[in-house]
């Protein structure tokens, strides 16, 4: 279906290969996950599939690249189209039309398909992709994962032999996410798609996978099964670490083989003493009855939150449940109709913008909106400016949080972990005793999330409260100590970590799945491992 | 009548158009303030009548104020700037004197009913076709009459819906950059510092969004089949604006009584075959379908048929019958209404009762009671 020869590519002035002399092929009706660190050249990899690499990103290729006999070098990647269905990360910026129903038939009105066929195809897809109720919808009002389901049908209807979908999940929330994986294994199952796959949180689709491709960074490909190319990777889900530090041969790829296997290591684990809570001292931030709307919409109904310092909260619960709105308002900067907020003896609300800051710090969604310099040095400067702190203090903060970022890059040229660790030393330069991150794990890979949680802890021992909002359990496992759960505007749980996490199967670890209650991570049953086995 | 005939659905878009058209050329026609006040009740009722339940289609409140407006401002020059033409006075204002260069410029002084009634009626005038258009836009789909384009015109019309969709991503990031710019304490700081802190982040977003479009663009197959030759594109180019060119001409021409007439029908004929040709050059080298077309059917010809009909009788009636439609100012006195024009002008109303009501919008859940068919 898809044959690359020889392969190699690279960008114009670079001197390093994105991909170097890359041999592979990919089969009719397999599912392929495409892993790697972000920036290992995966997109690059997908890229040259429908030839959109280098005839729409410029570089050089040498080698072949062709599906279904027609190689990528001769035509552009708009005779692709009837061949190779792409999907983007942001369905909304890939889409050309604003109504459901159109989207699905701009593709096929490309391809000049006869309008009986188009109307059929239509209507085929709506149902496939049980998304029938929403074909007269602006495609803005739709939720993410609706969105990026109508962007995987709008590819469907052109009937393509392979579809390609580029970290189609980064930007959903996990209900989402589910929702699109679980239309992408449908396909595979049904109509038997060539289905090549990015995708960050891969424990969600190794189980599904037929075949997988890591790609290191250095221009190679690793290819075989998903359980022969984890045996070695850097970057794997806790599952098959666990299954390493386990000696579990084959290693498990789902929570179901994981499971049967686990007996004898869950009977061997020994206790380990629960970490001492933080002593319950004086808040560094107390509100009560917060409330923030919206016209007659309602985010927070009335929420009492106290925060101590040097703990580390989660905020969980679905999109919309008014984690962002809270956050916000506890900051200062957002709407809050009611309510008091407490931090460091005054109301931040209160406070011009440059002094709340200096008490309550917040790291908002789109972490790069803060960004505005052309270099990282002076984003450093300007933040000292706008901080009142001495000159250098902000580049400190950054070396701790990510040593080694070359001053003079510019700032969108950084990994989205370094620009991250970039915004976070610009709001910490003014040294607030709470910080607050809205969803810092979106589109974050493996290793940059260990980093974050490194920078986390870092900021709670410094004492500090830290908030994070968050979907992704596992991280919340590694980092929080305290976890509030959100629903409709109102706090639903609140309580440490282990029993908030343990005590559900919707909030559950793949670590707790797995072993059952009491252990969250990979790391806390490495800790309870008797010597012998360790 | 067919029993399918009166099924919810949204009229071709060009239809309302015609319709609309067809008001505001026989608008233009007369400044009967009778005539004309008849042809604003029509448009109300009608846009009353089908208009969906859509954005665009409560902008015919903005265009109703916009027709009042001008009426106000078109009455209040006349009484600043120079209203005695005529006997009776009804105001004596102390006249403003003014130097010697702005000779011809009159400020305030005596006013007379005759230039007050001669503002009001060419505003009511102006403001009737500027109700015309309103109503085309409230009862026109925008995005549809984009997609019922020739397939000459494909790529504009795709050009135009993509700068719409931009255009609340746009708001959208604007907003959550100056909301973010507050937590950098951006409130201090020079002027233009804080608006590069805003614009740069705005346009980096709208930039890779438009890069992740394009791309999506792409690999969709678009610009598939339209590859033309630089020569062939230059003949249809020239030959649609010379086409483009000619109709306007004509079209003013035709308007406005003063030209000459060989500038009106030959050069609205000859544009209208010149842009058609190339309109159709353009078009067969399109490879591209269209995914349901609006067709027209005969409730659509009823409504382009009612518009051009007000506009035919209008027409005919000025020539056999001009003072009727344009009441004399020199001799005041209330303007008379003939039967013909009324009745030619109450032909605009048809499309309320012979067009389908407008499709549901699509929040609404189809409920059975909605099949009442209007009498």
């Amino acid at each position: 279906m898809i044959e690359l020869d020889r392969v190699s590519f690279w960008y114009h002035g670079q001197p390093d290969p994105v991909l170097a002399d890359v041999s592979l092929s990919i089969g009719e009706g397999e599912l392929v996950l495409v892993a790697g660190r972000t920036g290992s050249g995966k997109s690059t990899l997908l890229g040259t599939f429908n030839g959109l690499v280098p005839h729409f990103t410029g570089g050089h290729l040498e080698g072949t690249v062709s599906v279904e006999g027609v190689t990528t070098r001769e035509r552009p990647p708009r005779e692709f189209a009837h061949l190779v269905g792409v999907v983007g990360q942001d369905p909304l910026a890939g889409f050309v039309t604003d109504v459901v129903e159109d989207e699905l038939a701009y593709g096929m009105e490309q391809l000049g398909l006869a309008p009986q066929v188009m109307r059929r195809r239509v209507e085929e897809t709506l149902d496939l992709l049980g998304i029938a109720e929403l074909r007269r919808r602006p495609l803005r009002t739709l939720s993410g994962g609706q969105q990026q389901r109508v962007a995987v049908g709008s590819v469907l209807t052109m009937h393509p032999k392979v579809l390609v979908l580029d970290e189609p999940t980064s930007a959903l929330d996990p209900i989402a996410a589910e929702e699109v994986l679980a239309t992408l294994a449908r396909l595979v199952q049904d109509l038997g798609t060539t289905v090549v796959l990015a995708e960050h949180r891969m424990e969600r689709v190794i189980p599904f996978a037929d075949r997988m491709l890591y790609v290191p960074g250095d221009g190679s490909v690793t290819d075989g099964t998903p359980a022969a190319v984890l045996r070695s990777t850097p970057i794997a889900p806790p599952i098959v670490r666990l299954g390493r530090l386990a000696g579990w041969e084959p290693l498990p790829m789902s929570v179901r083989d994981a499971r049967r296997k686990a007996g004898p290591l869950r009977d061997s684990l020994m206790p380990v003493a629960a970490e001492p809570a933080v002593e319950p001292g004086e808040p560094a931030l107390s509100s009560s009855s917060v409330v923030v709307r919206y016209g007659p919409v309602v985010a927070v109904r009335g929420i009492d939150l106290d925060l101590r310092p040097g703990e580390v909260v989660a905020m969980m619960g679905r999109n919309g449940s008014g984690k962002s709105s809270l956050l916000w308002a506890l900051q200062g900067s957002g709407p809050r109709q009611g309510g008091k907020v407490r931090a460091g003896g005054v109301d931040p609300a209160e406070l011009p913008s440059a002094q709340a800051r200096k008490v309550v710090g917040l790291v908002p969604q789109t972490a790069s909106d803060l960004l505005y310099l052309e270099s990282v040095a002076a984003e450093c400067a300007a933040a000292d400016a706008e901080s009142g702190a001495g000159p250098g203090s902000c580049r400190g903060l950054l070396d701790r949080l990510a040593p080694g970022i070359d001053g003079g890059k510019h700032p969108r040229d950084l990994s989205e972990g370094q620009r991250l660790a970039l915004v976070l030393a610009v709001q910490l330069s003014a040294s607030p005793s709470i910080m607050l991150l809205d969803e810092p794990t979106r589109g974050l890979d493996y290793t940059a999330k260990a980093a974050l949680a490194g920078m986390i802890g870092g900021m709670a021992a410094e004492g500090r409260a830290v908030v994070v909002a968050t979907h992704d359990v596992e991280f919340v496992a590694t980092v929080a100590a305290r976890v509030v759960v959100m629903a409709e505007g109102e706090i639903v749980t609140d309580g440490p970590t282990a029993e908030v996490l343990g005590g559900s199967p919707a909030f559950a670890t793949q670590v707790t799945k797995i072993l059952g209650p009491g252990w969250l991570t990979v790391d806390d049953v490495a800790a309870a491992l008797p010597q012998a086995v360790r | 009548m067919p029993a399918s005939w009166f099924l919810p659905r949204d009229l071709h878009p060009a239809a309302w158009w015609v319709w609309a058209l067809g008001l505001a050329v026989a608008a233009g026609r007369t400044t009967n303030p009778w005539l004309l006040l008849t042809i604003c009740a029509v448009l109300c009722h009608v846009v009353i009548a089908r208009r969906a339940d859509a954005p665009w289609a409560m902008a015919f409140r903005m265009y109703a104020y916009l027709a009042a407006v001008i009426i106000g401002v078109r009455v209040f020059f006349r009484i600043v700037f120079g209203g005695a033409e005529g006997s009776t006075i009804i105001l004596r204002l102390p006249e403003i004197p003014l130097p010697a260069w702005a000779a011809g410029i009159r400020l305030l002084g005596d006013v007379s009913a005759e230039s007050v009634l001669g503002g009001l009626y060419d505003g009511l005038r102006l403001a009737t076709m500027v109700l015309c258009l309103g109503a085309a836009n409230a009862l026109a789909n925008p995005k549809r009459l984009l997609k019922a384009m020739p397939p000459a015109l494909y790529e504009v019309g795709t050009a135009v819906i993509v700068a719409l969709s931009v255009f609340p991503q746009l708001a959208e990031s604007v907003q959550r950059v100056h909301r973010a710019r507050k937590l950098r304490g951006g409130a201090k700081g020079r002027r233009f510092r804080a608006l590069h802190a805003v614009i740069i982040p705005v346009l980096e977003d709208a930039l890779d969004r438009s890069l992740q479009l394009a791309s999506s663009m792409d690999s969709r197959g678009y610009g598939r089949a339209g590859v033309v030759r630089a020569r062939a594109r230059l003949l249809t180019g020239t030959l649609m604006i010379t086409g483009l060119i000619g109709i306007c001409v004509g079209v003013y021409a035709t308007l406005d009584g003063s030209t000459p007439r060989f500038l009106a029908t030959p050069f609205l004929i000859a544009g209208l075959v010149l842009g058609l040709i190339g309109f159709r050059t353009a078009g067969t080298r399109v490879r591209r379908s269209r995914y349901r077309p609006d067709r027209w059917h005969p409730a659509e010809f009823v409504t382009a048929l009612s518009g051009v009909g007000v506009a035919v009788v209008l027409f005919a009636t000025s020539s056999v019958d001009p003072t009727n439609l344009n009441p004399s100012l020199s001799t005041l006195s209330w303007p008379l209404l003939s039967w013909v024009p009324l009745v030619g002008v109450l032909l605009g109303v048809l499309p309320a009762f012979l067009t389908p009501p407008p499709a549901l919008p699509f929040e609404a859940e189809p409920v059975p009671e909605t099949e009442k068919v209007p009498a």
